[in-house]
């Protein structure tokens, strides 16, 4: 059986005034295995984040069913990591505090805490920093403390909520490969939401694609490219093909157009 | 905008010209006061007020010591009761529904106008004007604290919740420190304040402090005294301000950078 499972997940939200609720997302079914990188993919406001928000157990679905290694989630789990779409660092803290702040709710905060802080730390280039305060830093390099959070406990899952949408396009790409770079040695199962459609496919194993609201399934895409993947492989034939699938499926790319070319 | 940038400039000219701007206004003030032949009474010269507040130094350092612990102890008890009544409304719902609504109207009411009641009360002694100075900070200190309470981010609330930390835990490591420069931000305000409140007390019902010093010394045409009397009060008022900056300057390590803060 899968690492994860989702079967029809379904999100109604009551709106003030209104008898008829809104559909965020409909029926959304999917499976993905332990180290598996899957993106959700989708304009903005569809529902992706609702989506994540769930299997994260943060809210509460209205039909359908979400199992991780077999077991439904309809609460928040301490084995998974988060990262928001902005740091979320806490200002009043050094980066490393920053990074041991999961381990000190667990009540885990001892010398191996510690040492793996400084080994995620070194692995995502921060290493001569982890005194500053999130203010001495920039935005990629406080996502960058943000991710190593997210990973401090070794969680089985990590979340991540369109963790490079407000960085800038180069800071991006080298993020994009720190991701991969850390899912190679940690073999951590990440699901992240993004609207990018190059960002999904140069990161994922898998790619769902989502309509507009109510969010559902449009497209399914296994990206088959192998890893580890690099600058080049932005370039090769087979990279274009599954971008111009990925558009089709948004509506940004009309067959006819395409065809007309 | 703080108090810090309004002194601009560097080196020896921080040092230098304050001091210059304020001798130029005590030559201004004199200068007035003989140009145009003001009496004593209206306006005493500078030289006359410090006189006064030579010979009498020991009493206005008495009446400065009374209101100086009525400020002092009327804000460290709305430092005491606010910061906990501003945890309480904004972690309970039910205690936020009942009560807001309370003390938004109880601010409201113009505080000075309860000070003969207090003074019914509590008597003339310490107390009355304790509890206007209270009254006074209070408020600043509850809507601050609350307003920062409630500044805390979503995504950290859901962090914390998602690795199923206490009730304690999302307070202490989360929700205070990041309410914390706002607290201090409502003090600054909360102590000025309780300077005026204990002020106030002191003109509706007292027998001493310097707002009692400042009514008798007027009521004796003792313009000097009264002057120095009103000195000895600004000099207290800043006094109290620098010890909260000082405060701040303590609690720095745990405080975003100034730029980051409303101040």
């Amino acid at each position: 059986m899968s690492f994860g499972v989702l079967e029809g997940v379904r999100k109604e939200f009551l709106r003030p005034g209104r008898t008829v609720p809104m559909v965020a997302i409909d029926e959304a079914s999917f499976a993905f295995e332990k180290g598996e990188l899957v993106a959700l993919l989708g304009p903005s406001g569809c529902g992706k984040t609702t989506l994540l928000r769930i299997i994260a157990g943060l809210i509460q679905k209205t039909s359908g069913s979400v199992r991780i290694r077999g077991e439904e989630v309809d609460e928040p789990h301490p084995d998974f990591g988060f990262v928001f779409q902005t740091p979320n660092l806490m200002p009043w803290r050094n980066v490393l505090d920053n990074v041991l702040f999961p381990m000190e709710i667990l009540r885990r905060r001892d010398a191996a805490a510690k040492a793996r802080a400084l080994e995620l730390l070194e692995m995502t280039g921060l290493i001569e920093f982890e005194l500053a305060r999130p203010h001495q830093l920039s935005g990629g390099m406080q996502q960058r403390v943000a991710l190593c959070r997210a990973l401090i406990h070794e969680p089985a899952l990590l979340l991540m909520d369109e963790p490079f949408g407000a960085l800038d396009e180069l800071t991006r790409m080298e993020m994009n490969d720190l991701l991969l770079d850390i899912r190679a040695r940690t073999h951590a199962t990440v699901v992240f939401v993004t609207h990018s459609i190059s960002e999904a496919i140069y990161l994922s194993d898998q790619v769902l694609v989502f309509s507009r609201r109510p969010a559902r399934i449009a497209e399914h895409i296994r990206v088959e490219l192998p890893y580890p993947r690099s600058a080049p492989t932005r370039y090769v034939p087979q990279f274009t093909a599954l971008e111009r699938r990925a558009s089709r499926a948004l509506g940004v790319l009309h067959e006819a157009a395409d065809a007309a070319r | 905008m703080r108090l810090a940038d309004l002194v601009a400039g560097d080196g020896w000219k921080r040092l230098l010209y304050p001091p210059l701007g304020i001798a130029l206004a005590l030559v201004l003030w004199h200068w007035v006061c003989v140009q145009f032949g003001i009496s004593t009474t209206v306006l005493p010269k500078p030289g006359l007020v410090l006189d006064a507040a030579i010979a009498r130094r020991a009493l206005l350092a008495a009446e400065s010591w009374v209101t100086l612990k009525e400020t002092v102890y009327g804000f460290v008890l709305a430092l005491a009761l606010g910061v906990p009544i501003a945890v309480a409304i904004t972690a309970s719902k039910t205690l936020n529904l009942m009560f807001a609504p309370l003390l938004i109207a109880l601010q409201s009411v113009p505080k000075v106008a309860l000070a003969p009641i207090l003074l019914v009360w509590l008597g003339t002694g310490i107390e009355s004007k304790l509890a206007i100075a209270w009254l006074v900070a209070f408020f600043p200190i509850v809507v601050d604290t609350a307003a920062g309470l409630q500044s805390t981010p979503r995504e950290l609330l859901e962090l914390a919740r998602s690795l199923r930390a206490s009730r304690w835990q999302v307070f202490s490591k989360v929700q205070f420190p990041a309410a914390l420069p706002y607290i201090v931000t409502g003090s600054k305000v909360a102590v000025t304040l309780a300077v005026i409140g204990a002020v106030i007390g002191e003109f509706v019902g007292s027998s001493e402090g310097l707002g009692y010093l400042l009514l008798t010394a007027t009521s004796q045409i003792d313009s000097p005294l009264a002057f120095a009397a009103l000195f000895a009060l600004a000099g207290l008022g800043i006094l109290v301000y620098l010890a909260v900056v000082g405060a701040e300057r303590l609690l720095a390590p745990l405080l975003p950078p100034a730029a980051d803060r409303r101040d």
